[in-house]
């Protein structure tokens, strides 16, 4: 029993058609969404949760239509304050598995001093921010992630700020689990939401969108056959940090200027061996960060994959421990008892 | 020191006194005030306090904004608030003398530490010249003067302790002085000093000898005409402790988790004056209580609803700024239909506005505070005992109607203090909160199809079958799914002001104190309870014809309450804020136009003042 008198259910072997609600959604005619809520429907009847424990949450925008699509339980919250719903959720029922489902406007703009505290946190909820680079609800005006320059309908003359960089800041927060996906690469989504699924603790996962009305061609400059190859890092825990064709082009760590750069293998020497091996597990997340931030540099591949996966207690499961540690010390008082545990008088 | 006299002075019965503490914000004072309320306590008086401090923690020393306060009422009759004048001033410094002067009752006792009265002190003070070698403040008051560092240093003397330390104990002093001056016995208090500093003996014992000195000191000194003793107060039988309102609302949290048997979840964010609800709660794990600090008031709210929407009750705690904050939250919790409590500890408003003053301003915002159609339950506690049942009311509203409710109460009740009767083993009843659990009809699980009550069944994550999804977005009157119906809205923003409207079978009939008709009913809502039950009283013993009802329940309004209202020749509202219950009875009652009486000060309405009010309506 939990802690609501619920049972816990053996979880059945389920279909992704068991996460559909049968509702059709309400996404535009090619829009990146439809390929992510795809991805998780298939992800969910592997993650070894009964359907009626799993949850999610969204706040408001594109996005966050995402939980009328599913089969699960679900809330459709407030712009920008789905972790606040999420949190008090998860701490209040460690054992469900709770899902955020935001957009960058949602996450990083009006919602952002909730998703860092969230990360920071360690609350074992996953966060799974589609990233378009636009409002697309309201009709394409610039968003925290619009690149410098952007012009939008609120931008006619170009964003004057300068973009988050949505890994960045959840490991900067603390983030325990941070990766990054492409709407286009469902395998690797789809890899990537196992993993955080199976993750404990904050969970964040980027996956780049295109909106195809209000920013089409967002991420052409990494998806185009063309560039792809140079473009896209794919990072994978033990490997070599290898792209461009026939993998010839690494990243290696330059110890003397502390930094990251682009070698190809073959040339001044460089050998397989000079290649940084990714390690999401390193408990430092300085490596990740560095990693994190190469898509904003001239002439890096944007890297995708998992940045950081460690495995640290999480803010529930202290939750508990201190609770279980004062039931196991008070014992069970009477209501009488407890409101007497003070100084008292008699009057007669 | 004045030599032993072995003179005993006389022992005057007094039904009531009003004592007030004043010093330096780091002098202790909250301390003193709190020793003196317990003895009284155990002494059977009745009472009623209530400290008064700067939002500061710590102004200049010695400074105008650095005084701090504590003031006790205590009696063997009914007390009905902290008291409206001390009778005894005990000021520490030329500034605490100086902020409250104006308030000690001409003829009263003053007791201040002459030692505090150097040149720098005076000048922070803003006094030109020594105000205790004034002869008209020995003319107003009884003066007791005493160098109170001095003699604490002499009681010290060979301690070993720092003068910083020395300096700290003299607080105790004072206590001593005051409980020989009511006659309480000093031997429990001993005991509580050393309870107190039981990490730090030595503190313990220097003021241990400290409170002695001061007990000794009134024994002997000839300052004191007489000494005095207040009988025990006729309280009903049973066990007491004493409560704030702040802590009788974190008691309720713990004990509607006890009665549900199902767990409490208080997500909030620290604000004065509410703070001590969550500190409080954050102790009461073992009572099925699961607290949450959040990264702020929003977070705060909505971690209570995201809980409530897994089946913990719910609650939030806050002050005017955080409730503004919330506001979006609530309109969140009315359309999905998920109980919550707000416990809203009213402050003086706008924005920052005062902090640590109470005020009642909160009434509009917690009845209209919220955009569209968003109509919920408003309870306000009376006195700081009641914001226990206060809570627990909320709770079993919120539950059965499947709604957020916002328990009012203020500053004044929060940071106040009263004796509370602890209920008797059985006495708090138990209630069942109970989930949905199976399918409720043919076409599958419906989360608003409703009872005859126009509640809404409540299924949580966790029960196979009856997933669903719910939001902000209007909602389908059955399934919960987005609806953009425009009639299906208007049927909803009805159905969900009926059900609200239909809470009244909840709600009690008011009662009028006193006569059933007459001349003035004085009408109050919330903290302003004990000030205006005192002056009803007082009112009726000099024959007046004044009667006087409490609201409880602010939304929906009591059945009779018009009917009431039209029995007497006049009502009279007294509010500390600028007219919202008034203004709302003239909404709620159409032709109905009572007389105002507001105090916007800070402070709790004065009995003294409001029955100069009523006397002067009624000549």
């Amino acid at each position: 029993m939990s802690q609501n008198g619920q049972t816990q259910n053996p979880v059945p072997t389920y279909t992704k058609k068991d996460f559909e609600s049968g509702v059709d959604p309400r996404w535009c005619p090619g829009c990146g969404d439809f390929s992510i809520i795809n991805q998780v429907q298939k992800a969910m009847p592997n993650v070894g949760v009964a359907r009626e424990n799993i949850v999610f949450i969204s706040g408001i925008g594109c996005s966050s239509r995402f939980p009328y699509y599913m089969n699960n339980y679900g809330m459709h919250t407030l712009h920008g304050r789905a972790p606040s719903f999420a949190s008090g959720l998860k701490v209040s029922r460690p054992e469900l598995m709770v899902w955020v489902i935001t957009g960058d406007g949602d996450a990083l703009a009006i919602g952002g001093n909730h998703f860092i505290h969230t990360m920071r946190r360690n609350l074992d909820l996953k966060v799974l921010m589609f990233n378009n680079r636009i409002y697309g609800l309201t009709k394409g005006q610039v968003s925290p992630t619009s690149e410098l320059g952007k012009k939008t309908k609120t931008t006619p003359h170009g964003s004057p700020d300068y973009p988050f960089n949505a890994p960045a800041l959840a490991l900067g927060s603390g983030a325990t689990f941070v990766a990054r996906s492409i709407d286009i690469e469902g395998a690797h989504m789809g890899g990537v939401i196992a993993a955080a699924a199976a993750h404990k603790g904050s969970a964040f996962i980027e996956v780049f969108q295109n909106c195809p009305v209000f920013n089409d061609g967002a991420y052409t400059f990494l998806t185009d056959k063309a560039v792809k190859t140079d473009a896209i890092l794919r990072m994978e825990a033990g490997k070599p940090l290898l792209f461009g064709k026939d993998n010839k082009k690494g990243i290696r760590f330059d110890g003397q200027k502390a930094e990251l750069e682009v070698v190809t293998l073959g040339e001044n020497g460089v050998t397989e061996k000079d290649i940084l091996i990714h390690d999401p597990t390193r408990s430092d997340p300085t490596i990740a960060f560095m990693m994190a931030n190469l898509s904003d540099r001239a002439g890096f591949p944007t890297p995708i994959g998992i940045f950081r996966s460690v495995r640290k207690p999480t803010a529930d499961e202290n939750t508990w421990e201190m609770i279980k540690a004062a039931k196991a010390k008070k014992g069970d008082s009477s209501l009488r008892k407890f409101l007497a545990d003070a100084d008292t008088w008699e009057v007669k | 020191m004045q030599p032993n006299t072995g003179k005993t002075r006389p022992v005057e019965k007094v039904e009531g006194v009003t004592i007030r503490f004043v010093g330096d914000s780091g002098d202790g004072m909250q301390l003193v005030g709190s020793e003196f309320t317990k003895a009284s306590a155990i002494a059977g008086n009745d009472l009623a306090t209530f400290p008064d401090f700067p939002a500061e923690i710590r102004a200049p020393t010695g400074s105008l904004a650095g005084v701090s306060g504590y003031q006790v009422n205590f009696g063997s009759r009914d007390i009905f608030t902290p008291g409206d004048q001390p009778d005894v001033l005990v000021a520490m410094n030329p500034a605490a003398l100086k902020t409250n002067l104006q308030d000690l009752r001409p003829g009263g006792i003053l007791i201040t530490n002459s030692g505090a009265y150097t040149e720098g002190n005076l000048e922070k003070a803003g006094y030109k010249s020594n105000p205790l070698d004034d002869d008209a403040l020995k003319k107003n008051y009884k003066v007791v003067s005493v160098d109170m560092d001095k003699l604490t240093q002499a009681a010290l003397a060979g301690s070993g302790l720092s003068n910083k330390d020395v300096a700290r104990c003299r607080n105790y002093f004072a206590l001593g002085m005051m409980y020989w001056l009511y006659s309480r016995p000093p031997e429990p208090q001993l005991e509580n000093i050393r309870a107190k500093f039981k990490k730090k003996p030595e503190i313990a014992e220097a003021n241990v000898k400290v409170f002695q000195a001061g007990h000794a000191f009134g024994e002997t000194t000839e300052l004191f005409v007489s000494q005095y003793t207040v009988p025990a107060a006729k309280l009903a039988p049973g066990t007491y402790r004493n409560v704030t309102g702040n802590g009788a609302a974190a008691l309720a949290i713990a004990a509607t988790a006890k009665l549900t048997g199902r767990q409490v979840f208080l997500g909030s964010y620290p604000i004065t004056p509410a703070t001590e609800i969550l500190q409080d709660s954050s102790y009461f794990k073992d009572m099925g209580v699961v607290t949450y600090q959040a990264e702020d008031e929003i977070a705060g709210i909505g971690s209570a609803i995201g809980a409530s929407f897994g089946g913990s009750l719910g609650v939030t705690t806050t002050s005017g700024p955080g409730l503004a904050l919330k506001s979006e939250m609530l309109g969140l919790a009315v359309i999905a239909e998920l109980p919550l409590v707000v416990i809203n500890v009213q402050r003086g408003g706008p924005s920052t506005g005062m902090p640590t003053k109470t005020e009642q301003s909160d009434l509009y915002i917690a009845l209209f505070g919220r955009h569209g159609e968003a109509p919920l339950p408003v309870i306000a506690a009376r006195s700081p005992a009641d914001c226990f049942y206060a809570v627990m009311e909320g709770f079993k509203i919120a539950t059965k109607w499947m709604t957020p409710v916002i328990v009012l109460t203020d500053g004044y009740l929060g940071f106040g203090s009263e004796p509370f009767r602890i209920p008797e083993e059985g006495e708090l009843k138990p209630y069942l909160v109970k989930y949905q659990t199976t399918v409720n009809d043919p076409a599958g699980y419906m989360p608003y199809k409703r009872d005859d009550k126009l509640i809404r069944p409540w299924a949580i994550p966790g029960t196979p079958g009856l997933e669903h999804r719910i939001g902000g977005l209007e909602k389908d009157s059955m399934s919960g799914m987005v609806s953009y119906d425009g009639m299906n809205h208007e049927k909803m923003v009805k159905t969900r002001a009926q059900k609200i409207r239909n809470v009244i079978e909840d709600v009690p009939d008011v009662e009028v104190d006193g006569e059933p008709t007459g001349d003035l009913l004085l009408l109050s809502w919330g903290g302003t309870y004990g000030s205006v039950r005192g002056a009803a009283a007082r009112l009726r013993a000099q024959g007046k014809k004044v009667g006087h009802v409490h609201l409880r329940w602010l939304n929906p309004l009591p059945k009779n309450l018009g009917a009431v209202l039209k029995s007497f020749k006049k009502v009279l509202v007294p509010e500390v804020n600028d007219g919202q219950l008034a203004n709302y009875l003239r909404m709620s009652f159409p032709g109905l136009d009572p007389m105002q009486f507001n105090r916007i000060n800070g402070k709790a309405i004065k009995i003294s003042e409001l029955t100069a009010k009523v006397n002067e309506i009624l000549g």
